[in-house]
């Protein structure tokens, strides 16, 4: 896993916004595995753009913030513009995923096991979410099993891997928060194998105090059902 | 019968509604609504100037009075306004969305050419 000799046919998309502080790190590790890293940046006020771009990722800006169902959307469709993109990694930028999750998640693609690979954090005991935000998102699963015809533990999971094949059927138009269970939907609609991969999520300060709270699984209902 | 002076202005107001609603918009479909609105806006003169007909609505559909009447229809007028105004904006929404992604995708210009780029310094990777 030393060399990224092996991963040029993958891209990693992560959905950027106002994250200046650890997107640089962030990047830096990613690309110790993936070489190519999209910054879908969302109409960032700090610098964030910047310093993705000197972390070394390709940096697409959107002219003003659209959400980050928006911003994954961007980077698909970035993605795509390679031709010689297989695999799509989608990716948090405030830290909470380990590229190692990801390197394993694109190995069980590279296998055939599946087109789709969803990352869990409810498979193991290594994440530690609090009991309201474990509450709020078992709701959210069950919510979406139930009406996309899959059969997932941790559908609000940001680490994702995708075969190529799928990334082109998808079009995300939930732009705000809903969009984690749209693309569920839309995986589910389109008939695509999926597995679901133990991920650990590392709820840090920092992500905890950018991450969303529980009032927003209010308003990712509301976008639901007014779809 | 006598016209009391706010019964004129609120009959003023609904013609001037009426006629400004009718001229706006270009599109077929907007016949249906437009016939609709003739025929409110001739209820509504209409109510202005013999408000018993709530009295009457009201009593047909076991509703006390004609006030209450105006208030219900109220409520479900401004809900249905409320949820066509949010469709509208998810449409315009999805609109700008995809005109903003497009510029956003032209101004980066094709993936491909990342592998052109010089690569920055590569660490060895030290685990995770």
């Amino acid at each position: 896993m030393n060399d990224t000799e092996g991963t040029d046919d993958t891209w990693v998309v992560i959905p950027l916004y106002n994250e200046e502080e650890v997107i640089g790190d962030v990047i830096t590790q990613v690309r110790t595995a993936f070489p190519q890293v999209v910054c879908v940046d969302d109409g960032s006020s700090d610098r964030s753009a910047e310093v993705a771009a000197q972390a070394g990722a390709r940096v697409v800006r959107h002219p003003f913030n659209l959400g980050q169902g928006a911003s994954l959307q961007t980077g698909f469709e970035y993605a795509l513009s390679d031709p010689s993109m297989k695999y799509v990694v989608t990716f948090d930028g405030d830290g909470q995923h380990q590229v190692a999750d990801a390197l394993g998640m694109v190995e069980r693609l590279r296998t055939g096991e599946a087109d789709v690979v969803f990352g869990s954090r409810f498979l193991d005991e290594r994440s530690k979410p609090g009991l309201a935000k474990r509450m709020v998102l078992r709701a959210a699963v069950g919510y979406t099993n139930l009406t996309t015809r899959t059969r997932l533990t941790d559908a609000h999971n940001g680490l994702r891997a995708i075969r190529r094949p799928v990334v082109e059927q998808l079009d995300l138009t939930q732009n705000r928060m809903a969009h984690a269970s749209e693309l569920v939907a839309q995986i589910g609609a389109s008939k695509a194998s999926y597995v679901e991969h133990p991920v650990h999520i590392l709820y840090s300060d920092y992500s905890k105090a950018k991450g969303q709270s529980l009032w927003n699984s209010i308003n990712i209902l509301a976008e639901l059902i007014l779809r | 019968m006598k016209i009391v002076l706010i019964q004129l202005l609120l009959i003023i107001v609904v013609i001037v509604v009426a006629l400004r609603l009718l001229r706006d918009r270009g599109a077929r479909t907007q016949a249906v609504r437009r016939l609709g609105l003739t025929l409110f806006a001739g209820f509504a003169v209409w109510s202005i100037l013999f408000p018993s007909v709530w009295n009457q609505i009201a009593r047909l559909v076991g509703v006390g009075r004609g006030t209450d009447m105006v208030l219900y229809a109220l409520v479900v007028a401004f809900l249905s306004f409320t949820l066509t105004t949010y469709v509208r904006f998810r449409d315009l929404e999805a609109r700008y969305t995809r005109l903003a992604r497009r510029l956003a995708l032209d101004e980066a210009g094709p993936a491909q050419a990342a592998q052109s780029v010089p690569k920055h310094q590569e660490e060895p990777y030290a685990g995770p």
